[in-house]
């Protein structure tokens, strides 16, 4: 498989990941290498075997549902670029 | 006095517990040394006052008998690892001057332990890379050169500023971090000792997502003894970090020494590759016939998918990787750039603060897992993960204790030189260390000779899951009769 230039640009949204014009053919260029290079995976009969889920077999660990933290708003918003108070400031999402 | 610089960290440990010298002075050392060493660009940050800080108190608990297993020992650490107050940046521009207000569960218990923290350490953005060229800071340049050249070489990467410092003599060990080699390439590219232990061994919990399922923590040191040292402190459960293990840590240091007589070790047909350098085919039967003397046992085993695991890792992670850098939007942390609405300033910020392997993974990733394509790529390449797992229990189960490879196909390259349009050119390089990720089991890369221009070349030993000790025995026989490999000082 290989991505045109339509295709990329699309990835690019999905990615949210702006890119120019001029980016476009040479990043096609780079997927589609890679995906040239993956496209071998196609010839590995994988009939029957099962996708790897948990690399080492153990039970999903799980904690008592109880607020173990918490009461640290200013340490939580200290790095934000844009803050108020405890809030994170971003552009206008709903009219 | 000796250069406290070019000790060993077990010989270091052994000078502060006879009083020969303070960690205050051998902090000192270390800091003129990294200050004597910015043209490596291997620190992206020193943090002197707080190392100086942390050896006092080093000295004043060594002083009362309490100093700990690593007391007034002067590490760097890889700025993938977040350190509380101090900047932890992955070396992307997108985290800008990110201070966390927390510490990583692998730092926390070094310091436990009495450590001292020298600074932080280059490496490709988001541990993406395979030479350290990624970093937004700049390559890290490797302290070894070939014979009669001044041209600079890579250090490898990702943990490139951890291999480059630890060789250097700019700190007496250093983390890394490994999700497709990037401990043991780079270990391999600087003469020195680096070990990705089995995933789940060292806690994620406060190191920079890459790839969740294969990244895994590790320590690099200029001798096997040190990496064992480094290790059992880093290891150990977290209740933080879901996929940690709960299984004791054992003193690893104790493998050390210890007989290898009878062990069975696997010469894998499959890493013999078409077109592989006659040098790296001499050093592993080299590094075989070593491990026979020993007493060891040599048997050929099969791992019949090991050519899938190079474009199957190339699926899994940058997958992974999408998901996981999803989180850098400007809002939380990190670098902004605006834009006319929320989604404009999305994608501004992140075209602006992620460099061009990132963006390129993190877009495979992104393509991999859309609709439509989930199943004949993501699904199927965690199909073949299933099958290279299975390849290698299936060897251990025939009485296998460990794998012998090479652990690069070729000694440390220029900078610049695998930078070129291919992306493909510089992934191979993980080609004999990807398979371990996938499989999420333990490797070690000990030096083990010269290539013909005189940079230092290594072997990977393989092992079974939680069986690091088996990996320091063994190769502890390698770094006895391959001797050590220190790079002649050209630098500051």
């Amino acid at each position: 498989m290989s991505v045109d230039a339509a295709t990329v640009r699309r990835i690019a949204h999905l990615a949210r990941i702006a890119v120019t014009d001029a980016e476009v053919p040479h990043l096609q260029g780079e997927l589609n290498a890679i995906l040239a290079f993956v496209e071998q995976l196609s010839e590995v009969n994988v009939e029957g075997v099962e996708p790897m889920t948990s690399v080492t077999p153990m039970e999903m660990k799980k904690r008592a549902d109880v607020v173990n933290d918490g009461e640290i708003a200013d340490a939580v918003v200290a790095n934000a670029p844009a803050r108020e108070d405890h809030f994170f400031v971003v552009p206008k999402v709903v009219e | 006095m000796t250069d406290l610089t070019s000790l060993t960290l077990a010989e270091a440990r052994d000078g502060l517990a006879h009083k020969t010298f303070t960690s205050v002075e051998l902090t000192d050392a270390h800091l003129a040394a990294m200050e004597g060493a910015r043209a490596l660009n291997a620190y992206v940050l020193e943090t002197p006052d707080q190392a100086r800080a942390m050896a006092r108190d080093a000295d004043a608990k060594i002083a009362k008998g309490e100093g700990g297993p690593l007391g007034g020992i002067p590490l760097g650490i890889k700025d993938l690892f977040a350190t509380r107050d101090v900047r932890t940046t992955a070396c992307s521009k997108i985290l800008g001057d990110f201070k966390p207000p927390y510490e990583s569960t692998v730092t926390t218990q070094l310091w436990r332990d009495g450590a001292v923290m020298l600074g932080k350490l280059n490496n490709d953005e988001f541990a993406m890379g395979s030479s350290n060229e990624t970093s937004c800071f700049g390559p890290v340049v490797n302290p070894w050169r070939r014979e009669g050249s001044d041209a600079k070489l890579v250090p490898g990467g990702s943990s490139g500023g951890s291999a480059s410092a630890v060789a250097a003599g700019l700190c007496l060990g250093a983390t890394g971090t490994d999700t497709g080699g990037s401990i043991r390439q780079p270990a391999a590219f600087t003469g020195i000792v680096g070990i990705k232990p089995t995933y789940g061994r060292c806690s994620r919990w406060g190191i920079v997502a890459f790839a969740s399922s294969l990244d895994q923590a590790g320590p690099f040191a200029r001798t096997v003894r040190d990496t064992a040292i480094l290790l059992r402190s880093m290891a150990g459960h977290d209740p933080k970090d879901t996929t940690s293990v709960d299984c004791a840590v054992p003193d690893y240091e104790a493998a050390i020494g210890k007989s290898v007589k009878g062990l069975r070790i696997g010469i894998p047909k499959e890493y013999r590759l078409d077109g592989m350098s006659s040098e790296i085919d001499r050093l592993w039967s080299q590094g075989a016939e070593w491990l026979k003397a020993a007493g060891a046992e040599l048997v050929e085993v099969s791992l019949p998918h090991t050519k899938y695991a190079l474009p199957a890792y190339y699926i899994v992670a940058p997958a992974e990787a999408s998901s996981n850098l999803a989180r850098y939007d400007g809002v939380r942390y990190g670098a902004r750039v605006d834009g006319n609405n929320i989604v404009e300033m999305y994608e501004n910020t992140r075209a602006a603060g992620f460099g061009a392997e990132v963006k390129r993974r993190v877009m495979i990733g992104t393509y991999v897992l859309s609709a439509g394509y989930y199943d004949a790529y993501y699904l199927r390449a965690q199909k073949v993960r299933t099958l290279i797992k299975k390849d290698f229990e299936d060897c251990f189960a025939q009485g296998v204790h460990a794998i012998l490879t090479p652990a690069t196909p070729s000694a440390a390259f220029g900078i610049g030189e695998k930078t070129g349009a291919d992306p493909i050119e510089m992934y191979l390089n993980d080609i004999f260390t990807v398979t371990v990720n996938m499989a999420g089991l333990p490797g070690i890369a000990v030096p083990a000779g010269k290539d013909a221009q005189g940079l230092p070349l290594g072997l990977q030993l393989i092992g079974r899951p939680f069986d690091e000790e088996t990996l320091f025995s063994l190769g502890e026989v390698i770094e006895q009769a391959a001797g050590h490999f220190t790079p002649t000082r050209w630098w500051g």
